[in-house]
């Protein structure tokens, strides 16, 4: 069923080029580390964490476009085997001691036998900017790019749980895929979702992005999608679905993507929390400086547009807004087409170039469910949801 | 880097394949300061961590950890590479391991 030609990609991954950027100050778009730009097959050059298991950043500029490009798209893995799944030898098994009818699924009849649907969201993974917190923590040293937007076209995970009827007595979704570890000691990938959120209409079993099959590094042939939740949930490879009345015990749900209990917003995983800490679950609201690039010289009395995105766990964003005067006062910046509540949102905000000197620009996004950028990073020692007020520093000459 | 790994006794033949597949790479990428930054530091234990770090991951985690890193965090970091994901270090490797990565990778600025 599996191949495993997919590991031999990495003679075929070229050096492109390195450089190292300066440090700057916190929210500043830049990470401060060494950058090293690679391309996988099927990929352009895209910021390299690590090469195996792979985990490659979208740089800034190609975070411009609404929908980010499928070749452009950031990937990111736990482990090493990573097959190259052929669509007609898959099979999705749906199964679980609270399902009642288990289920194999072939790829032809998940799209013939479902209604199919498409959601414009933001995958985002939950450790973007982890590179940026000060002080330092470990783990893959994100910049802003372990992140993108993108059409994302399948069925709903609730058609396909429905039939394969699941028991009152059900309490979270297992999901897991067809990557694995090089040892059978290490715990294979699993992440679970409360029977809620399994059961949304946006929560998807996902086979096109932006129009064409799901790129390999990005979880062909069918993966999960859960807009609004953090990246960790989106099961690349998706294989197995088990529906069960006790709570997941994997690695990745008890030992990590987890923050504080208590000191973030956002949905609460409540049959996966304890005292200490709970998971990462939805996508704080953000935004994003994209232009222009951090230090750049604008060109006094020569019209500048700031621009970028914003976003967050699927209420929508209603307002961005700029400072240039060290937040002081703030003005609204210009919202672009409303793509979906789960999208992100473009801004645009012309800039004042009449006086030479340095300027200092602040952003910060509005959610329609009233939330805001915090000034200041909440720290917590995995490095999640770093979603402050977004700082550029350039100067007019 | 192959004939490092190719050394260092004992390994089963799914994990040697693993580092030859990392090794082949690395003989593959022309030589420039790319490649560099994804050697490690050569001081004595280097054999030995690039030998069992490649079994499982690239060993460009360690110097881009560096700066987040202190001998106590690396020694949380090696006990779960162990304890959690299984990896095939005894006792006295887990120390040479830990004395290297805390003697050249511990970059952690004191608060």
């Amino acid at each position: 069923m599996l191949t495993r030609r997919g590991l031999l990609w990495a003679g075929a991954g070229g050096w492109l080029a390195a450089r190292t950027y300066a440090a700057d100050s916190p929210g500043a778009v830049t990470s401060g580390t060494e950058e090293v730009v690679a391309a996988l097959p099927g990929k352009r050059p895209l910021i390299q964490h690590a090469f195996r298991p792979p985990n490659f950043e979208t740089p800034l500029a190609d975070l411009a476009a609404p929908f980010t490009p499928n070749n452009a798209f950031f990937v990111r893995y736990h482990l090493a085997l990573i097959p190259e799944v052929d669509p007609l030898q898959w099979r999705l098994q749906v199964g679980g001691a609270s399902a009642q009818r288990p289920l194999t699924l072939s790829l032809q009849e998940l799209k013939h036998d479902f209604t199919l649907v498409t959601v414009p969201a933001v995958n985002q993974c939950a450790g973007n900017r982890r590179g940026l917190f000060a002080p330092r923590v470990p783990g893959v040293q994100w910049g802003n790019g372990g992140m993108g937007n993108a059409r994302w076209r399948g069925v709903r995970l609730r058609d396909v749980l429905r039939r394969s009827e699941i028991s009152a007595d059900a309490v979270e979704a297992v999901f897991s895929g067809a990557d694995s570890a090089v040892l059978p000691s290490t715990p294979g990938f699993a992440k679970s979702l409360p029977v809620d959120r399994a059961l949304d209409e946006n929560t998807l079993i996902a086979f096109e992005m932006n129009g064409e099959p799901l790129p390999h590094w990005n979880g062909a042939p069918a993966r999960l999608v859960v807009p609004g939740w953090a990246g960790t949930y989106w099961v690349k490879h998706l294989t197995d679905i088990r529906i069960e009345p006790k709570p997941f015990d994997g690695f990745w749900m008890k030992g990590g993507y987890r923050i504080p209990t208590g000191v973030f917003p956002g949905r609460r995983f409540v049959t996966q929390e304890t005292p200490e800490t709970t998971p990462v679950t939805e996508i704080l609201v953000n935004s994003l400086i994209v232009s222009p690039a951090p230090g750049s010289r604008l060109q006094r009395g020569r019209p500048a547009q700031l621009s970028g995105k914003a976003w967050d766990g699927g209420s929508g964003i209603v307002r961005v807004e700029v400072s240039v005067d060290g937040r002081q006062s703030w003005r609204a910046a210009t919202l672009g087409a409303d793509l979906g509540r789960f999208a992100w949102r473009e801004f645009h905000y012309a800039l004042d170039t009449s006086r030479a000197g340095p300027l200092q620009v602040a952003v910060r996004a509005h959610s329609r469910s009233g939330a805001t950028q915090p000034d200041k990073l909440i720290f917590n020692p995995s490095g999640y949801h770093d979603n402050i007020v977004q700082t550029l520093a350039a100067e007019v000459a | 880097m192959m004939r490092r790994a190719a050394r260092l006794g004992w390994v089963p033949a799914a994990l040697l394949c693993a580092a030859v597949c990392s090794a082949l790479w690395a003989d593959a990428a022309p030589a420039s300061r790319a490649t560099e930054i994804t050697q490690l530091k050569d001081s004595p234990g280097r054999d030995l961590t690039v030998g069992r770090c490649i079994i499982c991951h690239s060993v460009e985690y360690i110097p881009a950890n560096a700066p987040a890193m202190d001998r106590a965090s690396w020694q949380k970091s090696v006990q779960k590479m162990r304890e959690r994901f299984g990896a095939p270090i005894t006792d006295d490797e887990a120390k040479q391991i830990l004395d290297y990565l805390a003697a050249n990778y511990s970059d952690k600025k004191s608060p």
